[in-house]
């Protein structure tokens, strides 16, 4: 469990003036925050429809998938890498359910019907799930969870009836309203911002609140919480549980995004890319995911060209994440946020050492920044 | 066996009616009624050989996987990797010399020396942080999985089955009677028999080593208890190389047998990774014994299911691992 204990998020001292800082919004006097919000806010003005959807969309869709698995990982220890397999059960059902090109597998419910109904099975088939890897423990997590992915997959493959085998299900409809198509880019990125924005909060909500920290607890220790009389499945299955539902969102914000969903999106390499996203972002905090989400998504649009303008071989963009990946692997064990600190902690021991102070590990607990 | 008997009864009782009844539907000559309901003969059998190979294979994936995790508490993801590796290995050997033998002894020398690479120069600097293991094993994985794409491209490699191994045999068993009388016997290829012979006296093999030799003594010792066994003076570090060198050479003699009787392509190796995975999850972490019996369970499931159930075949795969998980946790095999 080193990865997600090394780097731990540190729980607060209970200090009464620290707890109204717990208790307020998170962020209300960080000015780097703020500017970040103005900026995702206006983002419509600045970039065009293709940065906005490919770029802006995307990332915070799989960012939503990611911050899924950093929510368990971080504060729960259970590295689950079934988070996508989620979100793709909850991008079939809507597809199944609702309308989409293949009328002889769509139910053609309307879309204020049907996306309730997948983000509910969605959240059972994650609870399910998690309740399943719950029965063994660390590493034998990762194994499980890989597993019902991989079944999942396979599944989606060779069964006809349901999903459609190999070709998937295609043209699945989006929702129109109130006179707006909110497929259309503008909408669909506030939509978008709008959900991921929620979980953000939410996930740091939960965090702090008492289930949260009984989690982070189960985490560090489940048999000191077991004795304490805390209930140390329920707490890691209701993890799953909000977390699926999460991953449930983004599910449903990707089959409106692609308007399809087939075998091809719940591979288990596209499992595998969501713990690599969530990894190299840090899961030690929600904005972590995000990061590396924009990384990823940059890399893997502008690898291409980016390769062959090197004059190598432009296909060669896994290498190039998986090569990325091990390098933060092997050198932080907080993905890009931990070297941002590490960095920024030099920078300050060496600032106060010169002024003969050392004040050292301040900067983890206080909020982020 | 006794003891089994003696504290499960019901439990012993169900698994003899179960063999009993493999035994007359594999021996017996179908009624009629039978054949109406479930289909001929020939096609249960063919199938129930085809799962017991395709378990040997499995076997031969997952005893390297579970030795290596056993010892080494490194849940390898990139297992599946070494498997492919040596599968394209075996090719390119069989390919340009043309021998099959040769091929194998190649494959395991390669992906044995790619295994003390791998630990080396990666697993020993981070001994002990399982998670960060595993997370490199993933990483590993990818990047071996785009180098071999880059290699072999994304074509369909099949390694040539020898002369002597061509064709198929008649087995000893009635599939049905004809008109006249005449029973006809149960043809089945030849090369899958031997390979499923092979993979038992690979598996037998390393049953021995591991329980009457001195080397198997402590590897079983470092299973228990790493630190003590490396504080009586064994060179524990010499112990894990020889292990991983082991459990990478037989994912690489497993890669030629599945490019023999099935093919070599990109998604293979997390094909087999799957597999190994869900065997060794059935079967119980750290047992060969385990493997065994997982990967002949799993194999059954697979080839039974896609001939009587085909949509729905991985299901049953997923739902023995579920059934596993939900009664005995620990593995069907496992000591704890």
């Amino acid at each position: 469990m080193s990865l997600a204990h090394d780097a731990r998020v540190t729980v607060r001292p209970t200090a009464a003036v620290q707890r109204s800082k717990l208790r307020g919004w998170p962020e209300i006097d960080n000015p780097a925050a703020w500017t970040m919000a103005a900026i995702l806010l206006i983002m419509p003005l600045i970039a065009n429809g293709f940065f906005l959807i490919e770029i802006f969309a995307t990332t915070l869709i799989l960012g939503l998938m990611a911050l899924s698995l950093m929510f368990l990982a971080g504060y729960g220890g259970m590295v689950s890498l079934m988070q996508l397999t989620i979100a793709g059960f909850s991008a079939y059902m809507v597809a199944v359910f609702g309308v989409s090109g293949n009328a002889n597998i769509s139910l053609g419910w309307p879309w204020w019907l049907a996306v309730p109904m997948a983000l509910a099975l969605a959240t059972i088939f994650g609870t399910l799930g998690g309740a399943l890897a719950v029965r063994t423990e660390g590493i034998y997590t990762i194994m499980i969870t890989l597993a019902i992915g991989a079944a999942f997959y396979y599944f989606t493959n060779q069964n006809w009836a349901i999903f459609n085998g190999h070709t998937g299900i295609n043209t699945v409809a989006t929702p129109h309203f109130w006179g707006i198509n909110w497929r259309s880019d503008i909408p669909f990125y506030y939509i978008v911002l709008a959900v991921a924005a929620t979980c953000y909060f939410a996930v740091d909500y939960v965090a702090r609140a008492p289930f949260g920290l009984a989690l982070q607890g189960v985490r560090d220790n489940p048999r000191r919480m077991a004795a304490l009389g805390f209930n140390v499945n329920a707490h890691r299955v209701a993890a799953y549980a909000f977390a699926s539902f999460v991953a449930a969102l983004a599910g449903v914000l990707q089959v409106w995004n692609y308007r399809q969903i087939s075998p091809g999106s719940v591979s288990v390499g596209a499992c595998i890319d969501v713990l690599i996203i969530a990894v190299v972002g840090g899961i030690t905090r929600p904005i972590g995911p995000f990061i590396g989400a924009l990384i990823f998504v940059l890399l893997r649009t502008f690898a291409l060209d980016f390769l062959v303008k090197l004059g190598l071989d432009g296909n060669r963009f896994r290498l190039l994440i998986g090569l990325g990946f091990l390098a933060i692997v092997f050198w932080s064990s907080d993905g890009v946020i931990g070297l941002w600190q590490s960095w920024r902690r030099r920078q300050r021991s060496g600032a106060a050492s010169s002024s003969g102070r050392h004040d050292r590990g301040s900067g983890q607990g206080s909020s982020h920044g | 066996m006794t003891r089994f008997v003696e504290r499960h009864p019901a439990w012993a009782l169900v698994v003899m009616i179960v063999i009993a009844v493999a035994l007359w539907l594999i021996f017996a000559v179908w009624p009629q009624g039978l054949e109406d309901a479930v289909g001929r003969k020939r096609v249960f059998l063919n199938a129930l050989f085809n799962g017991i190979t395709l378990g040997g294979l499995y076997f031969l994936v997952a005893s390297g996987f579970t030795l290596i995790f056993g010892l080494m508490r490194n849940v390898n993801l990139a297992h599946g990797s070494l498997y492919l590796f040596g599968g394209y290995v075996g090719y390119a050997i069989s390919a340009s010399t043309g021998s099959w033998v040769l091929s194998f002894i190649i494959a395991f020398i390669l992906t044995a020396l790619v295994g003390v690479l791998l630990q080396v120069l990666v697993f020993r600097r981070m001994e002990g942080q399982d998670l960060r293991q595993t997370m490199v094993t993933i990483g590993l994985s990818i990047v071996f999985a785009d180098l071999m794409l880059w290699a072999c491209g994304g074509d369909f490699y099949q390694i040539q089955t020898p002369n002597w191994l061509i064709g198929p045999v008649e087995l000893p068993l009635v599939t049905a009677i004809k008109s006249s009388g005449e029973p006809v016997y149960l043809r089945y290829p030849l090369v899958r028999l031997v390979i499923f012979a092979a993979s038992v006296v690979i598996g037998v093999a390393m049953w021995l080593a591991l329980n009457r030799t001195r080397i198997g003594m402590i590897i079983r010792a470092g299973v228990d208890d790493r630190d003590i066994l490396a504080a009586t003076g064994v060179r524990i570090q010499l112990v894990f190389v020889v292990v991983f060198a082991l459990g990478a050479g037989l994912a690489g003699i497993a890669g030629v047998v599945g490019g023999t009787f099935q093919s070599l392509s990109p998604g293979e190796d997390i094909r087999f990774l799957l597999a190994s995975l869900v065997v060794v999850i059935v079967g119980g972490m750290g047992s060969i014994p385990g493997a065994a019996l997982g990967a002949l369970i799993i194999g059954l499931a697979e080839q039974l299911g896609s001939v009587y159930i085909p949509t729905y075949a991985i299901v049953v795969t997923f739902l023995i691992m579920v059934l596993v998980l939900a009664i005995r946790p620990q593995g069907l095999l496992a000591r704890r």
